[in-house]
């Protein structure tokens, strides 16, 4: 007994070490960079009608193409429209839209995914091979194509974004679910009489998150690409609102004459999608150890 | 090696099945129909002729009848004709299509002649500069959208240096010069985010390799660096990076409908959103259905590289 106390001071330090190296790899470094753009980012759509410096469709025309200047810090576009203020207001469409179509995805793709893995047999062959179509298309061109049939607003948007990342939230959900449905302790969870719901929530899918927790991640970097890449074409958010994709598209025809409308949504695009991918990696750093410094 | 090809081409086919059944139903999901549509064009019209236009589309008989006339005419290249121009869709795709194959090609080689380098060097000299220059390279590829790395090109060769054209296109047929200097930017655009995912790949499949036993035998009898890096270890960690690649090639036809938008080049993808924009539903129709059909044969290519390229496969 006298030599069994020191050994578990030794654990608990072990467990208390592997959490601090946890959240160090979450929120050290390029984690917390992420972490941080996210949150500005957020935080800023949130709030925006008190962040903003100016109202985002109030019209200036003396004030039209500005380059930087001390009142619009990132200049002005065609109409004399704040171009800080509309990235802040745009972050709205844009964060909002990839939120909800990635959550459409996650609820749709990996429900399905954890059916088809706890069921297998034909339900884990029918819901496979659609998920497989699904997969057939480059992921904006279905897009692309939904929108043109189903035609263009929020929830079609919505939905045509969420549909294509349906194949690979289920790939993802079956593949965590297949590695832990044979463990003891859901054979355990079932002989104990629980109906399958109960396993598959108490006993499977805690177990089974870490992956989709990432993937999700991960998605709204790519949501955030896609609902800009759709308002870019003019199938996404619609004028006058703003979106960052829309503006961009909407500040091209003056780039010659003031590149800043353009570029600035532009950075806007690329630094809330940074965030999302250095956030990510840190968290599949910091839920599997063995990618650790890959 | 005939037999897994011959299994591996079967299995495209209920996917090919699977494509065009899915591009046939969102068709039939237009809100009204193609003919109200077409009618809300023309103004007034009677209700004979409403009925008179559904039976020449083909609209009232029973949905899977109507399918199957549309896939046996698809598959023997009928795709319809345009309701704005009357011309035939298959014909206007086969003028496009060479413009979408070969923005999407030489994007997929500038891509590998920037990630093979960039991803050995980073491997090689792992944790030290090159490593973390091909990381930031990679992390800027994954975040920057195609269109917004397009814009920032044109902004800088056309607009600032005015060494490169901003848009349009010429045939290379007829001025392959031309060709190239109005294909650069856009190929270009894609290919750089193409090579920031690659390189990833290459750089931790050559990793993995350079711990393997091969290498050290490779080294143990004496071969120089460069052979047991080029010879040995390569050519082993190429086998999954040609997956991958070979699946962002696939991507990169989607990638092409944006790029083509930005540069006005007339390819397929931009054929499609023309078609949106005048509620052209089978030119919409034929050319997703066309993309989606290419992609999938790229993706059976691939498989069929691997199972050439890495003998394991064929007994798998």
């Amino acid at each position: 007994m006298a030599d069994g106390a020191p050994a578990l001071t030794v654990a608990v330090e072990s467990g208390r070490a592997r959490r601090s190296a946890t959240w160090r790899t979450l929120f050290g470094g390029a984690g917390g960079l992420g972490a941080a753009i996210i949150v500005i980012a957020t935080l800023a759509a949130v709030f925006a009608p008190w962040v903003a410096p100016y109202d985002p469709v109030a019209l200036d025309p003396p004030a039209r193409l500005l380059g930087p200047t001390a009142e619009h810090w990132l200049g002005t576009d065609q109409y004399g429209r704040d171009t800080l203020s509309r990235i802040i207001f745009g972050g709205r469409a844009s964060l909002s839209v990839a939120a909800a179509s990635t959550l459409f995805a996650l609820l749709v793709g990996g429900g399905l995914g954890v059916l088809a893995a706890y069921y297998r047999g034909w339900t884990d062959g029918l819901i496979m091979r659609v998920t497989d179509v699904l997969l057939s298309f480059p992921a904006i061109l279905l897009a692309i194509a939904l929108l043109a049939f189903l035609g263009q607003g929020m929830v079609n948007l919505v939905l045509a974004i969420g549909l294509v990342y349906v194949g690979p939230f289920a790939r993802v959900a079956r593949a965590a679910v297949l590695t832990v449905r044979e463990e003891l302790f859901v054979e355990a969870s079932r002989s104990l009489g629980s109906r399958d719901w109960r396993v598959l929530l108490k006993a499977v899918l805690p177990m089974a998150s870490a992956p989709l927790i990432v993937e999700v991640t991960l998605r709204l970097a790519y949501g955030i690409l896609a609902e800009a890449s759709l308002s870019f074409l003019g199938l996404g958010t619609q004028p006058p609102a703003a979106s960052w994709g829309l503006m961009v598209a909407e500040g091209r025809r003056f780039l010659q004459l003031s590149p800043w409308a353009t570029v600035a949504p532009g950075l806007a695009i690329m630094l809330v999608v940074l965030g999302f991918n250095l956030f990510g990696d840190a968290l599949r750093d910091a839920l599997d150890p063995r990618t650790r410094g890959r | 090696m005939l037999v897994y090809l011959g299994r591996r081409s079967l299995l495209a086919i209920p996917t090919l099945f699977g494509v065009a059944l899915i591009v046939f139903l969102l068709m039939r999901s237009v809100p009204g129909d193609v003919v109200t549509n077409l009618v809300g064009l023309q103004g007034n019209i009677t209700q004979e002729r409403l009925a008179e236009l559904r039976r020449l589309f083909g609209l009232d008989l029973p949905i899977h009848v109507q399918f199957g006339q549309w896939f046996s005419a698809a598959i023997q290249g009928d795709l319809g004709s345009s309701l704005r121009t009357g011309r035939s869709i298959s014909g206007d795709l086969g003028m496009r299509f060479p413009v979408t194959l070969e923005l999407t090609v030489l994007s997929l080689i500038i891509a590998l002649i920037i990630a093979l380098p960039v991803g050995v060097a980073a491997a090689l000299n792992r944790g030290r500069w090159p490593d973390q220059l091909g990381s930031l390279f990679a992390l800027l590829g994954l975040s920057i959208p195609g269109f917004f790395l397009g814009i920032l090109l044109i902004l800088l060769f056309s607009l600032r240096l005015e060494w490169l054209p901003p848009a349009g296109y010429v045939p290379f047929a007829e001025a392959p010069l031309t060709n190239l200097r109005h294909m650069i930017l856009p190929a270009l655009s894609l290919g750089l985010i193409l090579a920031a995912a690659t390189a990833r790949i290459v750089r931790s499949t050559l990793l993995e390799v350079l711990g393997r036993d091969f290498v050290r035998t490779a080294r143990a009898k004496g071969l120089a660096e460069r052979t047991v890096i080029v010879r040995h270890a390569l050519r082993a960690a190429l086998i999954p990076v040609v997956t991958v690649v070979g699946l962002q090639f696939g991507q990169l036809l989607g990638g092409a409908v944006i790029i083509e938008q930005v540069f006005s080049l007339p390819g397929v993808g931009r054929y499609a959103l023309e078609g949106i924009n005048l509620r052209d539903y089978p030119v919409v129709q034929g050319a997703v259905l066309l993309i989606a059909a290419a992609f999938v044969v790229v993706n059976l290519l691939v498989d069929v590289i691997y199972g050439l390229i890495d003998p394991r496969v064929r007994y798998g």
